[in-house]
């Protein structure tokens, strides 16, 4: 090869150094994703730093849903905060709400009577399957499965029926009150119920069918965003992603709430902690649901809903802590009481918020595309992350 | 019942002599603020209307005065049963306290309220408490850390530390209490989750962390000026100039 000294006027020669220095540059390459791409699943920005395709670290910039939800409760009654959980994890706003009606009540020291819990359960355990549902589908679609999507909104469209049915609302339901419930269930609730069972049984087989053994999804999620038990426990990470690293906890069995102790139901863990183990873990989470379903529908008791609470909610001064296992992880309400209508002080400690901390960690050696499938895998909900 | 109930909220407004020349027609104007159709109906037979509009004048006026006017109707139909005193904090025996008791003595104090336990920490000890429930005590999990502001007190903030632990399914929390403008040592180095919890705090209610790898604030954008969850943080209030500066747009109400 000539020497290109011997060719180039000086200054193209300066040109072509520089060009080829940046050709082998292995420096670090800086880019945002979001706030606005649609594998953020809401207003998420990521900043990586890149080497080639391969990511070296990430900062998660949040806050672009902040609507200072904590703020609001310290300026509204007890009760009139209630619906406001729904608008945190909005594909779980029955979740968010059995949580806040629990901590109160627990609060006020009363309990809600049984009819009600078993209505509860069925409809806490039903929206964990439409909120596993909605994971799935965005989740595959965003990997390149397309088709998942239309299966899973099709089938979680019979859930939001029965919410519908119930109390009016599809998505932000307001199913629960502070001691029991407002509506009893209606005419048929039961059967509904038992229908829709039977009807999605088959359809879970389905989505597993398209994607468990499909190569493609394999190779794009078994050994992605790898994270350890050790390393969950440490960054608090709870929920599905906890379990699929292998540690068997979930509220409902270590310290149960509302009547989940009455029930038979198995905890499903992963073995490697990698995409394809949480999503295994949520495939059989939503079975398990489906069995705490179906006995709590075949035991629903008779009685009142509503337990004695006063008109007028005024907890005694103090606080309380008290979480409950959402389909995100674990969602946990302090209050603080000083004996008056409004809460003195509400935070909300919510799964996703704390989860997507663990995105650094998890994305760290991968390619750029497998951020995409770490997002999908921790199912975040920005509105809960932001509040 | 309506007598009983009069007594209590009219007095504090100031007017004796109203109060005690018409017993009859307070009752009537009592059930004002729900419904004005039936007080007319009965003040009609008692009273003339010219003083039945001076009267229900009065009487919203009374009623806004406490800080929460939608529970005020109905509050004001209960006043006879005597509010019930809640359960008050006991102290929470268990080895761990006993541990901790014999070798920081007063710096510590360890209740139960609700079946739920707590550590009172003073504010020189935290890092050496919380370092010790991790490695003595195996709580290995940061629930959550969180504040609470009381601008009345001396001392201004409840830091609160939610702390699990998995060998012992237990939960319990840790509080300490400091001043405005006290910092903290932060817990990252002992719990990793601490990080972006210890923002948040910083974030909300302005609340320094000594040693944190990296304290900006996590919810609102970085220049923001004030801190939301603080008590004198109105719910209406923004940094205006934040938002005139940044979004083009006089203001974000």
């Amino acid at each position: 090869m000539t020497d290109p000294k011997t060719l180039s006027p000086p200054s193209l020669e300066t040109h072509v150094a520089a060009r080829d220095e940046t050709f082998l540059d292995t420096n670090e390459l800086v880019i945002n994703m979001g706030p606005q791409h649609p594998a953020t699943h809401g207003v998420l920005r990521v900043i990586l730093r890149l080497d080639g395709e391969k990511v070296l670290g990430l900062e998660c910039v949040i806050g672009y849903l902040h609507r200072g939800v904590e703020k609001i409760a310290e300026n509204r009654t007890y009760a009139m905060f209630n619906p406001y959980v729904d608008r945190m994890d909005y594909v779980a706003a029955v979740s968010n709400g059995l949580g806040y009606c629990e901590a109160v009540e627990k609060l006020l020291n009363v309990e809600a009577p049984p009819r009600a819990q078993y209505i509860r359960v069925i409809l806490t355990e039903l929206n964990r399957i439409a909120s596993h549902q909605l994971w799935l589908g965005t989740h595959a679609l965003d990997i390149g499965a397309i088709t998942p999507l239309f299966y899973t909104f099709r089938d979680r469209e019979e859930i939001l029926k029965i919410f519908e049915k119930y109390c009016g609302a599809r998505l932000t339901t307001h199913a629960f009150r502070i001691g029991g419930l407002q509506y009893e269930a209606y005419d048929g609730f039961e059967q509904d119920v038992k229908n829709f069972v039977k009807f999605v049984k088959p359809k879970i087989d389905e989505y597993e069918e398209l994607l468990t053994t499909n190569r493609i999804w394999l190779e794009r999620t078994k050994g992605v965003g790898v994270i350890s038990g050790r390393d969950c426990i440490a960054l608090g990470v709870t929920g599905p992603v906890l379990r699929a690293s292998g540690v068997k906890w979930d509220i409902r069995k270590a310290q149960p709430y509302a009547n989940y102790k009455n029930f038979d139901f198995e905890i499903p863990t992963g073995l490697n902690g990698d995409t394809y183990d949480r999503y295994l873990v949520r495939m059989v989470e939503m079975r398990q649901a489906l069995r705490i379903i179906e006995q709590a529908v075949e035991g629903i008791p008779e009685g009142p809903i509503m337990a004695k609470v006063p008109k007028v909610i005024k907890p005694p001064v103090g606080e309380i802590y008290h979480s409950i296992e959402a389909p995100k992880g674990e969602l946990g309400y302090f209050i603080v009481s000083d004996g008056s209508t409004q809460p003195y002080r509400v935070r909300v400690r919510p799964p996703s918020f704390v989860n997507l901390q663990a995105l650094d960690l998890m994305c760290r050696g991968q390619l750029v595309a497998d951020v995409i499938a770490v997002i999908g895998t921790l199912d975040i909900v920005l509105g809960e992350v932001d509040r | 019942m309506p007598d009983e109930t009069k007594s209590p909220s009219s007095p504090p407004e100031g007017e004796p002599k109203p109060a005690a020349d018409k017993p009859a027609s307070p009752g009537g104007v009592k059930a004002t603020p729900s419904g004005s159709d039936a007080s007319p109906a009965q003040s009609a037979e008692t009273k003339p209307t010219p003083e039945k509009p001076a009267a229900a004048g009065q009487k919203p006026a009374a009623e806004a005065k406490p800080a929460a006017p939608p529970a005020k109707p109905a509050a004001a139909g209960h006043p006879a049963p005597p509010k019930p005193a809640g359960p008050t904090p006991t102290p929470w025996d268990a080895p761990l306290v006993a541990k901790f008791k014999r070798e920081y003595g007063s710096g510590i104090n360890a209740l139960t309220y609700l079946g739920q336990n707590y550590l009172e920490v003073d504010r020189s000890l935290i890092s050496e408490v919380l370092e010790r429930l991790r490695d003595e005590e195996q709580f290995d999990y940061c629930v959550d850390i969180t504040a609470v502001h009381n601008p009345k007190r001396e001392k201004q903030f409840d830091v609160v530390w939610i702390l699990y632990s998995f060998p012992r399914n237990q939960r319990m929390r840790v509080k300490t209490q400091i001043a405005d403008g006290e910092s903290l040592p932060s817990s990252v180095s002992v719990w990793a989750t601490a990080n972006w919890l210890e923002r948040e705090v910083f974030d909300m209610f302005g609340i320094k962390f000594d040693g944190h790898p990296d304290l900006k604030r996590i919810l609102l954008p970085d220049g923001w000026k004030g801190f939301p969850l603080r008590k004198d943080y109105g719910i209406l209030q923004q940094d205006n100039e934040w938002v005139q500066i940044n979004l083009g747009i006089e203001s974000g109400q």
